[in-house]
C-alpha cells in the first residue's frame, strides 16, 4: 500500500504529533499576525521563551492570550542562557510556569554565531534528564555530540541546519545524514531554515521534523510563508518515504522508442 | 517593607506572602513562575510562603521565542 502521511505521526517522548513542523513565537510584528501564522503552519507544538514579567505594564497583552494551549503544545526554551547552571534554572522556571516537563534546551557558547556550548549542553542535559525533564537539545551538526546527547537521555537531537536566524539553509547535509544513521531518537533540524526548499531538504534527508522561527516570522508575508513551510515539510517527508530515484550522469529516455514513426 | 522584584528595589506596604504580593502587583496566576531568593516556590505554596524584608523575588512568564 502507498505510504500516507496520516499513518505516520511524529512520536516524540511517547507523544504523537500529526505535524512535523515546530514553530517559534518570536519576532512577529504583532501577536495577531503570529496567531494567524501559527494557524496556517499546521504546527502542533510552539516554542516560547521564559522572561521577567514587566511590572510596569501588567495589563499588557500576554502571548498566551493568542495561543490556544488545547491545540498547541508549549515548548519552553532556555534561549539566552550561556551556562549549564543558567539553563537549568530557566528550564525549572519554565516547568513551573508551563506545568510540563518538556524543554528545548539551549546553552549558547558564542554571542555572534549563537553556536551551542556543547560541553555545557551535555552537562545540563544529564542533570535535567535526571530531574525528569523531556530534554530536546539544540546542538551543532556534530555526530559525536549527537550520540553523547542521546546517551545522556535526550528525547530528540536538534542539530542546527545553519546559524540561528541566518536563513542559510542546510549547510552540512553529510553530517546530518551521519547523525540520522546513528540516532535512535527523533532528529529535528533546529535553526537555519530560510525558505521552503530548506525545510524540504531537511525532511528528504530523513529528519523527523523541522523547528523554525525566523524563516516564517521574518518573511515579507509570514502567513503565506507559514503555509509554504507546512507544505514543504510534508513534501519532504513524502519524498523521503517514497524513495527518490538514483542520480545518473546520462539521460534515460522517458518515452519508449518502440513503435516510433519515421 | 523593601523587596527586590525582577531586579528593581520596591518599597511596599507590609506583605505577608507570595499570594498577597501577586495580588498587590495585579498579576494573575496563570503560567507564571516565582522564585524567592533563587529558590522556585511552587504555586501550591504561594499562600503559605512568607516574605521577608529584602527578599529577592523573580516573577517570570512566557514570551515569544524560538
Amino acid at each position: 500500500m502507498a505510504y500516507s502521511l496520516s499513518d505516520d505521526p511524529l512520536i516524540l517522548a511517547g507523544k504523537s504529533f500529526r505535524s512535523r513542523l515546530i514553530v517559534g513565537t518570536g519576532k512577529y510584528a504583532s501577536l495577531i499576525l503570529m496567531r494567524e501564522a501559527l494557524e496556517r503552519s499546521g504546527a502542533q507544538m510552539v516554542t516560547v521563551a521564559v522572561r521577567r514579567v514587566n511590572l510596569n505594564d501588567v495589563s499588557g497583552e500576554s502571548l498566551l492570550a493568542y495561543i490556544d494551549t488545547r491545540r498547541f503544545t508549549l515548548l519552553p526554551n532556555t534561549a539566552g542562557c550561556y551556562s549549564a547552571e543558567e539553563a537549568i534554572r530557566i528550564a525549572n522556571l519554565g516547568r513551573e510556569a508551563g506545568l510540563s516537563d518538556w524543554v528545548k534546551l539551549e546553552v549558547i557558547g558564542d554571542e555572534k554565531t549563537l553556536f551551542p556550548d556543547t560541553e555545557a549542553l551535555l552537562t545540563a542535559t544529564k542533570i535535567l534528564v535526571k530531574d525528569g525533564f523531556v530534554v530536546l537539545p539544540y546542538t551543532n551538526d556534530d555526530p559525536v555530540m549527537a550520540r553523547k546527547l542521546e546517551d545522556a537521555g535526550a528525547a530528540a537531537i536538534m542539530p542546527l541546519g545553519a546559524s540561528i536566524g541566518s536563513g542559510m539553509g542546510i549547510q552540512n547535509p553529510a553530517n546530518l545524514r551521519i547523525i540520522l544513521e546513528n540516532a535512535s531518537v527523533p532528529v529535528i533540524v533546529d535553526a537555519g531554515v530560510g525558505t521552503a526548499s530548506d525545510a524540504t531538504i531537511a525532511m528528504e534527508l530523513g529528519c523527523d521534523a523541522v523547528l523554525m522561527n525566523t524563516g516564517i516570522a521574518g518573511a515579507v508575508d509570514p502567513i503565506a510563508m507559514a503555509e509554504a513551510m507546512k507544505l514543504a515539510v510534508e513534501s519532504g517527508r513524502l519524498a523521503y518515504k517514497a524513495g527518490r530515484i538514483p542520480r545518473k550522469l546520462y539521460a534515460i529516455a522517458s518515452s519508449s522508442m518502440e513503435g516510433i514513426s519515421r | 517593607m523593601t523587596l527586590e522584584i525582577n531586579g528593581e528595589i520596591q518599597s511596599l506596604p507590609s506583605i505577608k506572602n507570595i499570594e498577597e504580593l501577586l495580588q498587590h502587583l495585579g498579576l494573575g496566576h496563570d503560567r507564571i513562575a516565582v522564585e524567592v531568593n533563587r529558590r522556585i516556590v511552587r504555586r501550591q505554596e504561594w499562600e503559605r510562603t512568607p516574605l521577608n524584608d529584602r527578599d529577592r523575588i523573580e516573577i517570570v512568564q512566557f514570551v515569544g521565542g524560538g
